[in-house]
């Protein structure tokens, strides 16, 4: 079987273009400019390859390419400086310019580059919806089209997404980093969040027909090892990883054969993918070993694995699960979370203690459009045979929800209370 | 090879990898209606034994080749087999090696 000359270029181009972008914007200083070359570099690829065969180094092939227009342009661009003398005072700013600079620097600290444009791609002057497709775009090598396809928006929608987010960094003069010192904490927790957002809207899709959607949690997995691999000391990251990849397992237990969302106490735990449980575990051990102050990944991924390691519902370490979310409730202050330690209560000391905590949130601002509370309360309800009142409480969330086959499953619980 | 199991850690791609004993370490089980059969290693008469696997995700069939076509052999031979998957929409790739004698 032969596979098409496109698909082998479009494989190779999803492995090289972080590297070659974040080589390519260390030299230029701008992503914008640096895509740009990149993709003339890939261009010249699909002239060539089809013609002589793909190189035997073809990453080597695309920087090296890249790398020559890279340099060009600077010329260029410094013979053009030379000419205006109005942008010839801009440029004396950055010296660096000037020169075109020696082309070997661009093959140092490869790893550097990815993280420097993972840095940049998720900085907190981007809104959160441009930060999520630029770093699908740049670190995940995803299409304009393929983004706009994962996230069921209008492809010119994502295109100007992109345009925007490129230009406010150039404008910004966001230096090409990673972030030292003060900064680099909330700067690294502005990259988990985006990557975690990826993740999670796969997991749980906040909209559309499908209840999960499996590409976007393998791209949010992937980029989670990625920087686990490259900042190796960071506790969170390897947080993120571990509850990523814990949740991750269950994906195949998560929705029925008919496309159903199958919830934790109905999955079949044998459908639970035990490699990446196995590396959920790792990682989150590796998280625990970097710090003995647990962040809010850390935890969650805490909480993650007390299901991992049980063999069911029953045998779950619910005191534990408990502690956790009473230590992430502390950190977050989230009413979101609260919701959770009530389920956990509820499954630990019984559904009247459970709702207790519940009851106490139903007046809480910012639960008043979420459905998963309505759906807890009901759920916790039905647990103390009060039927009439669950019954109303999953009609509610049902209302509530944006995903039709979440709305389904409320409905048909609603139903089954109805007839009882 | 620790270079290039480097290189698909930092693209997290790696999820497994194991190198396996060779086959005089081995036994094989050989299944004939209810009876099953111990034969021990080695096994010589094998024109293929398997001496290592990856285990990868890759988005398609395209990317694990690309991925395959990098491991640092000289001979020997790779074949890329898709883990299964109930809804069949997890890309994930499985490669194994099956080292000729």
């Amino acid at each position: 079987m032969t596979l098409d000359p496109q698909a082998t270029i479009d494989a190779i181009w999803r492995i090289e273009s972080p590297k070659i972008v974040g080589g390519l914007t260390r030299l230029v200083r701008d992503i914008g400019t640096a895509e740009d070359l990149a993709h003339d570099a890939l261009v010249a690829a699909l002239q060539q390859w089809p013609r002589d065969g793909v190189p035997s180094n073809p990453g080597a092939w695309l920087m090296a390419t890249a790398k020559h227009r890279a340099i060009d342009h600077l010329r260029r661009q410094a013979l053009h400086a030379r000419k205006t003398p109005a942008m010839a005072a801009e440029w004396t700013e950055s010296p660096s310019s000037h020169t075109a600079p020696d082309a070997t620097d661009l093959d140092d600290d490869v790893g550097d580059d990815v993280l420097r444009l993972i840095f940049a791609a998720c900085h907190p002057i981007l809104p959160p919806e441009q930060r999520v497709a630029l770093t699908l775009r740049l670190i995940g090598g995803l299409t304009t089209a393929e983004i706009a396809r994962a996230f069921l928006c209008a492809e010119p929608t994502v295109a100007q997404r992109i345009v925007r987010a490129k230009r406010a960094i150039a404008n910004a003069r966001v230096p090409f980093e990673v972030p030292r010192g003060q900064d680099r904490r909330a700067r690294l927790a502005a990259v988990l969040d985006v990557v975690y957002l990826i993740f999670n809207e796969g997991y749980t899709a906040t909209s559309g027909d499908t209840w999960t959607r499996t590409p976007l949690c393998e791209e949010g997995m992937r980029l989670g090892r990625v920087l686990a691999s490259l900042l190796p000391e960071e506790p969170e990251v390897h947080g993120l990883s571990a509850l990523m990849q814990l949740h991750g397992s269950r994906l195949r237990a998560r929705r029925s054969s008919s496309g159903e969302p199958v919830l934790l106490d109905a999955q079949e735990r044998s459908r639970w993918d035990r490699v990446l449980i196995r590396r959920g575990l790792a990682a989150l051990d590796r998280a625990e070993r970097l710090s003995t102050t647990p962040g809010a990944y850390a935890l969650q991924a805490g909480i993650a694995a007390c299901h991992a390691r049980a063999r069911g519902l029953e045998e779950t370490d619910w005191p534990r699960i408990v502690d956790l979310y009473t230590a992430l409730a502390y950190l977050t202050g989230s009413p979101v979370v609260e919701l959770n330690r009530a389920v956990a209560v509820g499954m630990a000391s019984g559904p009247a203690a459970g709702l207790a905590i519940v009851d106490a949130l139903v007046t809480s601002a910012a639960l008043t459009t979420y459905h998963y509370l309505p759906s807890v309360r009901g759920h916790l309800l039905e647990q103390l045979g009060r039927a009439a009142e669950a019954r109303v409480e999953f009609q509610r969330a049902a209302a509530l929800t944006k995903n039709a086959q979440e709305r389904a499953v409320l409905l048909a619980r609603a139903e089954r209370l109805g007839s009882a | 090879m620790g270079a290039y199991n480097e290189e698909l850690s930092r693209a997290g791609v790696l999820l497994a990898g194991e190198g396996l004993h060779p086959s005089s370490k081995g036994a094989r089980v050989r299944f004939a209606d209810k009876t099953r059969a111990v034969v021990n290693g080695p096994f010589v008469e094998s024109k293929e034994l398997i001496a290592g696997f990856w285990l990868i995700q890759a988005r398609d069939l395209a990317e694990a080749l690309e991925w395959a076509k990098r491991i640092p052999f000289d001979e020997d031979e790779v074949e890329i087999r898709q883990v299964f998957d109930a809804e069949d929409f997890g890309s994930r790739a499985h490669a194994r090696t099956a080292n000729t004698k």
